[in-house]
């Protein structure tokens, strides 16, 4: 092995950089550990950098500066025991159409370096609903289920590691449901997946872990759950039984928005605070003789954690 | 060695060939039998012998080299472009392969059809003329060799090409006029003094003559000049795809 890293982290990138030969800083000085059987997603605008800090991690586009471990094999000396370990859903449909769907798979496993095993590819498609497919050409499958043999062959040499890049862009709902038990199907075997997405709800409801990158430089790496905890707001929102024109002097101690139609306070606080004045609002609401007529609390979304701290980086 | 790997591209581009049977079997077998109609039986019934042998049987290594040298040089030019251009070659590309592995896989296979293709031809041939083969064993080596070595140029003109034109430009542009002015239906010594000159410079002329020589022992140029010959092709094309992989041009960023 080139370099002992901890044992927990499938895949080390350090100090990672790239500039292309247009000029283009695609990553810049890129710190990023990835734990063994995480899922992890790593989300970013378009052209932040993602699809090539997969590619320099699967080997499809050179190192610039700067070192990628995966599973402590350095992905240039060690390429091939890096690169046993990884499968890769590429975003594009990019499959030889005129194949069968049978011998692609085939091809896919011993290109990996993996004896035939018929048994476990057929286990593979029948989890991805591809049994049924496996003497279809290529061209004559939709576009879902195009997407599904990919999938399918990323999975055919049994990689440790995943990496799914945009999955999901332009599926049906039924595959994208199959993908997501199939995921989690892998994750309870030990597989660690590696996901780009623009839905971000979907990370939010998967990943164990969310990383987010912009203009080749990672913005964050959290753990989910401390993520919405640490940046998630809240909002307070207060329907008013009669609307009014102006806040009351009891609220002028507070940051309180108005309604255009006169008729909803809200007041916006950091959940799980002690000092966010919850308790202290709703008081003042009540010394000043607003009479209220429902009360709603409103969580932000990763989505919009994710649009706030694009938009700071810029 | 991932050998896994090698037998996986090797056999998965002989599929993609058997795959579309009339355009990579039948095409080349017709269009050479029709040679054999027209020039060897037709036109050749008409003419004198060369060197001691019909001119039927005269044509046949050289259809062969003609119908080799382009076959190998699409044939690997597609199997390898196919993929750049689909994006399907990601796979291979982040698989743990190395660049040689890649090579053998994807120039075997070519090689492999033309050497079959050059059999079967051999075969068709049997029906309109009578030939034999003085040494097997040197045809065999000059066949291989030379499907080694354009299936190595396709491979090239595969990784090079951007687009289906440009595919095409050299086997169709150099490649075949190459072939027809290399002495696959005349030896070089019926032409004019100037000419015979000026062909020496075309390197189909070598192939062509130490492959007829292992049919019927005569030769336009000495049989170690042929196989410098083709050897020397074979080795620069090496070292061109040996470049490619080190500096990743058309293939990595």
């Amino acid at each position: 092995m080139e370099t002992q890293v901890m044992e927990d982290h499938i895949i080390d990138v350090r100090n990672l950089s790239k500039k292309y030969p247009s000029g283009f800083q695609a990553l810049n000085q890129v710190n990023l550990q990835i734990k063994r059987g995480e899922i992890f997603a790593l989300l970013g605008p378009n052209g932040a950098g993602k699809t090539t800090l997969i590619s320099i991690i699967c080997g499809l586009v050179n190192v610039g500066e700067g070192q990628v471990l995966v599973g402590g094999y350095d992905v240039v000396k060690d390429y091939r025991q890096a690169r046993k370990q990884i499968g890769l859903v590429p975003q594009e449909l990019a499959i030889d159409v005129f194949a069968f769907v049978w011998n692609t798979m085939v091809f896919s496993r011993g290109v990996f370096g993996k004896p035939r095993d018929d048994a476990y590819l057929e286990e593979i498609l029948k989890a991805l609903s591809l049994w049924d497919k496996r003497h279809a050409k290529i061209q004559f499958l939709s576009g879902g289920m195009k997407r599904r043999v990919l999938i399918a062959k990323a999975l055919a040499h049994e990689p440790e590691v995943l990496f799914l890049d945009e999955p999901t862009a332009g599926v049906d709902v039924e595959l994208r449901r199959d993908m997501w038990r199939l995921v989690e199907k892998l994750r309870q075997r030990g597989t660690t997946i590696i996901l780009t997405t623009h839905y971000i709800e979907e990370a939010e409801e998967i990943a164990d872990r969310i990383g987010i990158i912009n203009h080749g430089e990672i913005l964050l790496v959290e753990n989910k759950r401390e993520l919405m905890k640490k940046l998630g707001r809240k909002q307070l929102i207060l329907q008013l039984q009669h609307p009014i024109t102006q806040i009351p002097s009891e609220l002028n101690g507070f940051v309180l928005q108005l309604g255009e139609d006169g008729k909803t306070l809200t007041y916006d606080y950091v959940d799980n605070q002690p000092t966010n004045h919850v308790t202290e609002v709703l008081a003042a609401i009540h010394r000043s003789g607003i009479e209220l007529s429902d009360v709603q609390t409103k969580q932000s979304t990763l989505e919009q954690i994710f649009v706030s701290l694009v938009e700071e980086s810029k | 060695m991932n050998w896994y790997a090698i037998k996986a591209i090797y056999l998965s581009e002989l599929h993609r060939s058997w795959r579309t049977p009339l355009q990579s079997i039948a095409s080349p077998v017709l269009s050479t039998s029709l040679y054999f109609i027209v020039f060897g039986s037709a036109i050749g019934s008409a003419m004198t012998e060369i060197g001691g042998v019909s001119y039927g049987a005269f044509i046949i290594p050289g259809l062969i080299m003609l119908m080799v040298l382009t076959e190998s040089t699409s044939n690997a030019s597609f199997g390898i472009y196919m993929p750049k251009w689909s994006g399907a070659i990601y796979e291979v590309l982040s698989a743990p392969v190395s660049a040689f592995e890649i090579v053998v896989g994807y120039v075997g296979a070519a090689a492999t059809k033309s050497i079959i293709l050059a059999m079967l031809i051999l075969l068709t041939a049997k029906l309109f003329v009578d030939y034999s083969i003085l040494h097997p064993l040197w045809m065999m080596l000059f066949l291989v060799l030379t499907c080694i070595t354009f299936s190595m140029l396709g491979f090239i003109l595969g990784v090079v090409a951007d687009g289906f034109e440009k595919l095409q430009v050299i086997p169709l542009m150099v490649v075949t006029p190459l072939a027809f002015l290399g002495g696959t239906f005349y030896s070089i010594s019926m032409l004019p003094e100037f000419w015979q000159k000026v062909t020496l410079f075309n390197p189909v002329v070598y192939l062509v003559s130490g492959f007829r020589w292992s049919f019927y022992g005569t030769a336009d140029v000495s049989l170690t000049l042929s196989l410098v010959m083709i050897s020397t092709f074979l080795i620069i094309f090496m070292l061109f795809i040996w470049w490619i992989f080190k500096t990743g041009y058309k293939v990595k960023i």
